[in-house]
C-alpha cells in the first residue's frame, strides 16, 4: 500500500468536505474491494475518507412493505434483519451468501453498490426490486444508476445514502458461485408483484448487471420455472473469461432463474 | 505399543504452538540492524534486458544498496543447478541453460528476479524497486511444451535447441511394439496431467546475516532440507564455505516439495547481507508464490495399453511431454523420468513396458516436485486407461485389475522398481467393502430420482518413496546420496534428544520420532526433544521429501537406539551385577529378568555421567549417531474408490462418498497418519476438480495469480473422508514403514475423473473438471472456449 491519509467523516457533508479538500481522495465505506487493491498498489488514494461512523447512513426502516436501507448497514446486519426477512427473504439471505465472515461484518451495501463489481449480488436485486438508491444530492432509479461495469450514475463527490424498495408479493434468489473467487458467476433475483415480474441478472453480464426482459415477461404471465424453457439468452452478451465460457454463463442464467423462480413458489 | 509407542494414536506435540499462534517461523526472526529487500522482477514472459538504471531508486528514502546480476557475477556467484543428470536416449547429456540468481541478460518467465533492493522498511524497499528503470527488448513467448517443441517456436536458451532438455527413454520399445500389434485389444488415451501451484500456507522467506567480525554467514530459510541448502550454497554458488555457513530452517509452514528448492531469493539474501553490510529479510508475498514458487505436473501424453483375449495386459506404450518452464530447477529433471515411468507398472503383471519423455522449456516458472512428483502422473494414466479399458472390454473395473494384480514378491517390474511387499487384493476387498460398491446401482437410481447424475470411480496406486538407495539413485544420475542421519543424546537425567537430518513442515516429527524412544525405553515422550532445521545442531541430513522421513529418518533414529539401549545395558547389568544379556528394558526401568532388580532408567544414565561406577573401559556419557542408507525404496499402495455426483443443469460436481484403503506398512501414529491422508486426498482431489494453473499463450503472464482466479479446495468442497488401512511390511527397513505423505494426492485423482466419467456417461474430460467444463462436455459445446487452457487445447486437438 501506498501511504494515504485517513479521514473519519462525522456527517456527510463533513465526508464531502473531506473529500473536496483532498488531493485525490476516495470514500471509504466496508473497504473490502478498496483496501485489498490499495494493498496490491493498483489503487493510491491520497485520502481516504471513511463513512462508516455517520450515524444516518446506518439505520433501516421497515414501514409495510416500504423498505430503507442506510448505505453504510454491513452486508451482516441486513442477513440478520427480521424486519426485512418477514417482507422480503430473499433479500437477507442474498446479504449472508456475500464473501465470508469477515467481509459481511465489514461490507456495506453502500460501498458496494457504489463500486458495481459485476459479479456482485446486491445490483442483480435492486434491479429486480425496482429499488430507488438515494444520495446526498438526488435520488436515482436502479434501472439508471448500474452503468456498466464497475460504473455507475454516481459524480465524483456524490455519496449513497440509501436504498430502499418496496417488498414485492414473491422473490427468490439464485447463484452459482464461481469455484475459486466464490462471488457469483450467475446471479438471479426474480421478483413479482401482482402481475409484474421483474428479473435482474448478476455476474453474467458483459457489460454487468441487467434485467432479463424475456423472462420477466414470460414469468409475468406464468410465474413457474417452466415458462422459462424455451428462452435462451444471447450469448454474444454473455462474460467470458478463464472460469466460464459466455455459452456456460448464459445457461447457468436460465437454471439459475428457474431454481429462483421455483425458490419464490 | 505403551501409552505412546509405535502405534500410539498420540495428540502432537507441535500443534500446541502452532494453533496458538506460538510458531516460530523465519519471518518471525528479528536480529539487530535487520533491513528489508523487495525484488525487481520482470513483467515480461521473455526479453532481453537493455539497461538497469538505479540512479533514480538509489536515492529514494531508506534505501541502503540495490545490487543486480552484475554485481553478482563480480562475486562470482554461481548459476543455479539442476542436482540430477538425464541422458537423452542418444546418450548426450541434457541440455542445461543458464539460471542466474538474478537475470543479467534476458528474462524467461514473468518473475524472473533481476535486481534487490534492501532499504530500511518493507515499503521502502518496494517504492524504490518501482524507481529501478529497466529497458527491454521483449521476446517472442512460448508457454506450452507441445508449441515450444514445433519448427519455429522461439528459442529459450541457446543451448538447448528447439527448447528441447533431453528426449529419454525407459523399457523395451520393440517388445511393447510387438505386444501391441498382437494384441487382441488395444485402449488407447491422451492424457493431460493438469499444471498445479503448490500454495503452502507459509510463503517463502529469507533472512540472511553475515558477521563480519567471525567472517560467518547465518541464514534462515523455509527449507524442508537445509543441509542440502548449505551444501549447494557452499559447494555451487559460492556464497560462503560450509564451516563458515549456518543454515537454519525454524517451523516452516508446509512445502509439498516446493521449499526443497534453494531459490534465488535465498542466496541473493545471504549474499546481499555481506555486500550491504547490514542483515537482509525478504517474506514473499502470495502472489510472488504463484509467480516464482515452481509448479507441478504439467504433462501432456499419449498412451497405449494392450491387452490378450483373457483380459491380461500385454504392453503398455507412453510418449509423454513435460514442461520445465523457463530453467531447470534443482530436482526437475528426476520427476518426469526416474520418479514417473519407473512407477508405470503399477499394481499390475506387465511383461512389456515403454516411456518417452521429452522435457521442454518455455517460458513459465520451473516447474519440479510437488506431493507426490511423478508419482501421481504415472498413476493417473494406469488407473485412467485402466478404467476406461474395463469399460471398453466389458468387465468390471475390479474384475480387470484383479485379472492383473501382482500377487507374488518379490516383484521385478520392467522399469527398474523391484516391489518388496504389497496385497493388493486386501486394499481392493477392503475399500469395496467400506464403499458398499455392490450397492451403487440403487444408489444412482436413487440419485437419478432427485435429477443427478450418481457415478463411481476407483483408482488402484503403487508408489515408490521412502526416498531412496544412494547407490541406486547415484547410478541413475543423482548428484547426492539420499541416506539419512540421526543422534541420540541421553542426559544425565535420562531425558532424550533426537537429532535428525529429517526436518519436520507439518509432519509431526517432534511427536512420531519421540514415540520411537518411548517405545524403546519406556521414556515418556515429554521427556523426549526432537532437534531438526539447524545445521549447526545436526551435522548432515537430506531433510524431508518423497515420504522418507518415516521409512529413512526413523530408520536412522532406530539404528542410533540400537547402539544408546547397547550401552545402557551394559551400564544397567554393571550396576546390577548381573549379565547383560538378562537386562530387560521396561516402562522406564533396566530389570535383571526374573529378579526383583532394576535400576530406573534415569538413574542409569546418571551413572553414564558422573562415570563413576562405569565397566572398565567404558567411556562416559551416553550419545550416539548413526546414518542410514535404505536397501530399496518402499512400495505403499492402495484403493480408492470415490462417488459423485453431477448437477446435470450445471456441470458441477458433488462428492459424496470417498473411500481410501491404504497400505503403509507398520505406522507409527495413526492419526497423524490419517491427517497425512486427509491432506493428500484434498490436493488430489484439489487437482482433479479445481486447481490449475494457466497461463497466457501470447503474453506469458499467469492468470491464476491469486486465489480469485487459482481455485484451492475449500472445506466444503471435501466429503468426509473413509479411511482405513491394511498392512504388509515393508521388509526394507527395520520399522517395516512404507510412508503415507504423498499417497492421497497421488492416487485421488484417477479416481475421481474415473467417478465423474462415469456419471457422465463421456470420457473425454481433462482436469480440473470444472464445473463449465462438464457441463460443455455434457452438452457437446465447444470443450472449454474461452475457459480452455492451453493445455486443454491440446487435449482438444490430439482427440480431433
Amino acid at each position: 500500500m501506498y501511504e494515504t491519509t485517513y479521514h473519519r467523516a462525522s456527517d456527510v457533508d463533513d465526508a464531502v468536505a473531506k473529500l473536496g479538500s483532498a488531493d485525490d481522495g476516495k470514500y471509504l465505506a466496508g473497504g473490502m474491494t478498496l483496501l485489498p487493491t490499495m494493498k496490491q498498489r493498483l489503487a493510491a488514494p491520497t485520502a481516504l475518507v471513511d463513512l462508516t461512523h455517520i450515524a444516518d447512513l446506518k439505520a433501516v426502516s421497515v414501514e409495510g412493505k416500504s423498505v430503507r436501507i442506510g448505505a453504510m448497514v454491513t452486508h451482516y446486519e441486513i442477513s440478520q434483519n427480521s424486519a426485512i426477512k418477514s417482507v422480503c427473504p430473499a433479500f437477507p439471505m442474498l446479504a449472508g451468501w456475500i464473501g465470508d465472515p469477515a467481509v459481511r461484518y465489514r461490507g456495506t451495501i453502500g460501498g458496494s453498490i457504489a463500486n458495481n463489481d459485476p459479479a456482485a449480488d446486491y445490483p442483480a436485486a435492486l434491479l429486480a426490486l425496482d429499488a430507488t438508491i438515494h444520495t446526498n444530492q438526488r435520488e436515482i432509479k436502479a434501472d439508471e444508476f448500474f452503468t456498466g461495469l464497475f460504473e455507475t450514475a454516481l459524480e465524483d463527490s456524490e455519496i449513497v445514502t440509501a436504498v430502499s424498495f418496496t417488498a414485492p408479493d414473491a422473490c427468490g434468489y439464485e447463484k452459482f458461485r464461481n469455484p475459486a473467487s466464490r462471488y457469483a458467476m450467475a446471479g438471479v433475483f426474480v421478483a413479482k408483484t401482482g402481475g409484474t415480474v421483474r428479473v435482474g441478472v448478476t455476474g453474467a453480464g458483459s457489460d454487468g448487471a441487467f434485467r432479463w426482459s424475456d423472462a420477466e415477461s414470460a414469468l409475468g404471465s406464468n410465474f413457474t420455472a417452466a415458462a422459462l424453457d424455451s428462452l435462451s439468452l444471447n450469448e454474444g452478451d454473455m462474460l467470458s473469461d478463464i472460469h466460464a465460457t459466455s455459452a456456460y454463463r448464459a445457461n447457468l442464467v436460465k437454471v439459475m432463474a428457474k431454481r429462483a423462480v421455483a425458490a419464490a413458489g | 505399543m505403551g501409552m505412546e509407542g509405535i502405534g500410539a494414536r498420540v495428540a502432537r506435540k507441535e500443534d500446541k504452538r502452532f494453533i496458538t499462534g506460538k510458531g516460530k517461523y523465519t519471518d518471525d526472526m528479528v536480529v539487530p540492524g535487520m533491513r528489508h529487500a523487495h525484488f525487481v522482477r520482470s513483467p515480461h514472459a521473455h526479453a532481453k534486458i537493455l539497461s538497469i538504471d538505479t540512479t533514480a531508486a538509489e536515492k529514494m528514502p531508506g534505501v541502503i544498496g540495490i545490487l543486480n546480476g552484475a554485481q553478482l557475477a563480480e562475486d562470482a556467484i554461481g548459476n543455479i543447478i539442476c542436482g540430477w543428470m538425464i541422458h537423452s536416449k542418444d546418450g548426450s547429456p541434457m541440455n542445461m541453460g543458464v539460471w542466474r540468481p538474478l537475470a543479467q541478460d534476458t528474462v524467461r518467465y514473468v518473475g524472473d528476479a533481476i535486481a534487490i533492493v534492501v532499504a530500511d522498511t518493507k515499503a521502502q524497499a518496494r517504492d524504490a524497486a518501482e524507481a529501478v528503470l529497466i529497458e527491454y527488448e521483449t521476446l517472442p513467448v512460448v508457454t506450452s511444451a507441445v508449441e515450444a517443441l514445433k519448427e519455429g517456436a522461439p528459442q529459450i536458451h541457446e543451448n538447448a535447441p528447439g527448447n528441447l532438455i533431453y528426449d529419454w527413454e525407459i523399457g523395451d520399445s520393440a517388445a511393447t511394439d510387438a505386444a501391441i500389434a498382437s494384441a487382441a485389444h488395444v485402449t488407447e488415451m491422451k492424457i493431460i496431467n493438469n499444471r498445479l501451484v503448490p500454495n503452502p500456507m507459509e510463503p517463502r522467506a529469507a533472512l540472511g546475516v553475515y558477521d563480519e567480525g567471525e567472517d560467518h554467514y547465518t541464514l534462515w530459510t523455509t527449507s524442508q532440507n537445509p543441509h542440502v541448502a548449505r551444501l549447494v550454497l557452499s559447494a555451487f554458488y559460492n556464497v560462503a564455505p560450509e564451516n563458515k555457513l549456518r543454515v537454519i530452517a525454524p517451523d516452516v509452514g508446509g512445502g509439498f516439495g516446493s521449499k526443497i528448492y534453494i531459490y534465488p531469493e535465498e542466496i541473493v539474501c545471504l549474499w546481499a547481507s555481506k555486500r550491504t553490510g547490514v542483515p537482509v529479510k525478504w517474506n514473499c508475498d502470495r502472489t510472488e508464490a504463484f509467480l516464482t514458487d515452481a509448479h507441478g505436473r504439467d504433462h501432456v501424453s499419449t498412451i497405449k495399453m494392450a491387452f490378450d483375449a483373457n483380459n491380461r495386459i500385454t504392453g503398455f506404450k507412453v510418449d509423454t511431454i513435460a514442461n520445465l518452464g523457463g530453467y531447470m530447477s534443482l530436482f526437475s529433471s528426476s520427476v518426469p523420468t526416474y520418479l514417473y515411468a519407473t512407477l508405470l507398472s503399477g499394481q499390475y503383471n506387465i511383461p512389456a513396458i515403454h516411456a518417452n519423455v521429452r522435457t521442454v522449456y518455455t517460458n513459465t516458472v520451473p516447474v519440479d516436485a510437488y506431493r507426490g512428483a511423478g508419482r501421481p502422473e504415472a498413476t493417473y494414466l494406469l488407473e485412467r486407461v485402466m478404467e476406461t479399458a474395463a469399460r471398453e472390454l466389458g468387465v468390471t473395473p475390479a474384475e480387470l485389475r484383479r485379472t492383473n494384480f501382482i500377487r507374488e514378491f518379490p516383484h521385478q517390474t520392467p522399469v527398474i522398481m523391484c516391489y518388496d511387499a504389497g496385497d493388493y487384493e486386501a486394499s481392493l476387498s477392503a475399500a469395496m467393502k467400506a464403499s458398499d460398491y455392490d450397492g451403487f446401482p440403487a444408489r444412482k437410481a436413487e440419485a437419478k430420482s432427485r435429477g443427478k447424475l450418481r457415478g463411481i470411480g476407483m483408482s488402484c496406486y503403487i508408489e515408490a518413496c521412502g526416498i531412496a538407495p544412494s547407490a541406486a539413485v547415484g547410478s541413475l544420475g543423482a548428484g547426492v546420496g539420499l541416506w539419512e542421519s540421526a543422534e541420540v543424546r541421553v542426559n544425565a537425567v535420562g531425558t532424550v534428544e533426537i537429532l535428525t537430518g529429517s526436518h519436520s513442515h507439518g509432519q509431526g516429527h517432534e511427536t512420531t520420532f519421540a514415540q520411537l524412544v518411548a517405545e524403546r525405553f519406556g521414556v515418556g515422550i515429554d521427556s523426549v526433544s526432537v532437534v531438526h532445521g539447524d545445521t549447526d545442531k545436526v551435522q548432515m541430513g537430506m531433510g524431508t521429501y518423497g515420504s522418507r522421513s518415516g521409512a529413512v529418518g526413523m530408520s536412522a533414529v532406530v539404528k542410533a537406539l540400537d547402539k544408546v539401549e547397547a550401552k545402557a545395558r551394559k551400564i544397567a547389568a554393571h550396576l546390577m551385577e548381573a549379565d547383560e544379556s538378562d537386562i530387560v528394558i521396561e516402562n522406564g526401568e533396566l530389570k535383571v529378568a526374573g529378579t526383583d532388580k532394576s535400576v530406573p532408567w534415569f538413574q542409569m544414565a546418571l551413572a553414564a555421567y558422573t562415570a563413576h561406577n562405569l565397566p572398565e573401559g567404558m567411556e562416559p556419557g551416553l550419545k550416539e549417531g548413526a546414518f542410514y542408507d535404505p536397501s530399496n525404496f518402499t512400495f505403499p499402495a492402495g484403493c480408492y474408490i470415490c462417488e459423485v455426483e453431477v448437477d446435470p443443469d450445471t456441470g458441477k460436481t458433488e462428492i459424496v462418498q470417498f473411500v481410501a484403503a491404504d497400505d503403509f506398512g507398520k505406522i507409527i501414529n495413526p492419526m497423524i497418519v490419517e491427517g497425512q491422508v486427509h491432506g493428500g486426498l484434498a490436493q488430489g482431489i484439489g487437482q482433479a476438480l479445481l486447481e490449475g494453473a494457466h497461463y497466457d499463450p501470447e503474453s506469458g503472464q499467469l492468470l491464476t495469480a491469486s486465489y480469485m482466479d487459482y481455485t484451492m479446495p475449500r472445506a466444503d468442497d471435501l466429503p468426509s473422508f473413509q479411511v482405513s488401512t491394511t498392512e504388509t511390511a515393508c521388509p526394507s527397513n527395520p520399522l517395516g514403514i512404507k510412508g503415507c505423505g504423498e499417497a492421497g494426492a497421488i492416487g485421488s485423482p484417477p479416481a475421481l475423473i474415473n467417478a465423474i466419467t462415469d456419471a457422465i456417461g463421456n470420457n473425454d474430460l481433462t482436469m480440473p473438471a470444472t464445473p463449465g467444463k462438464v457441463w460443455a462436455i455434457m452438452h457437446g459445446r465447444d470443450g472449454h472456449g474461452a475457459a480452455a487452457t492451453q493445455l486443454d487445447r491440446h487435449y482438444n486437438e490430439r482427440t480431433a
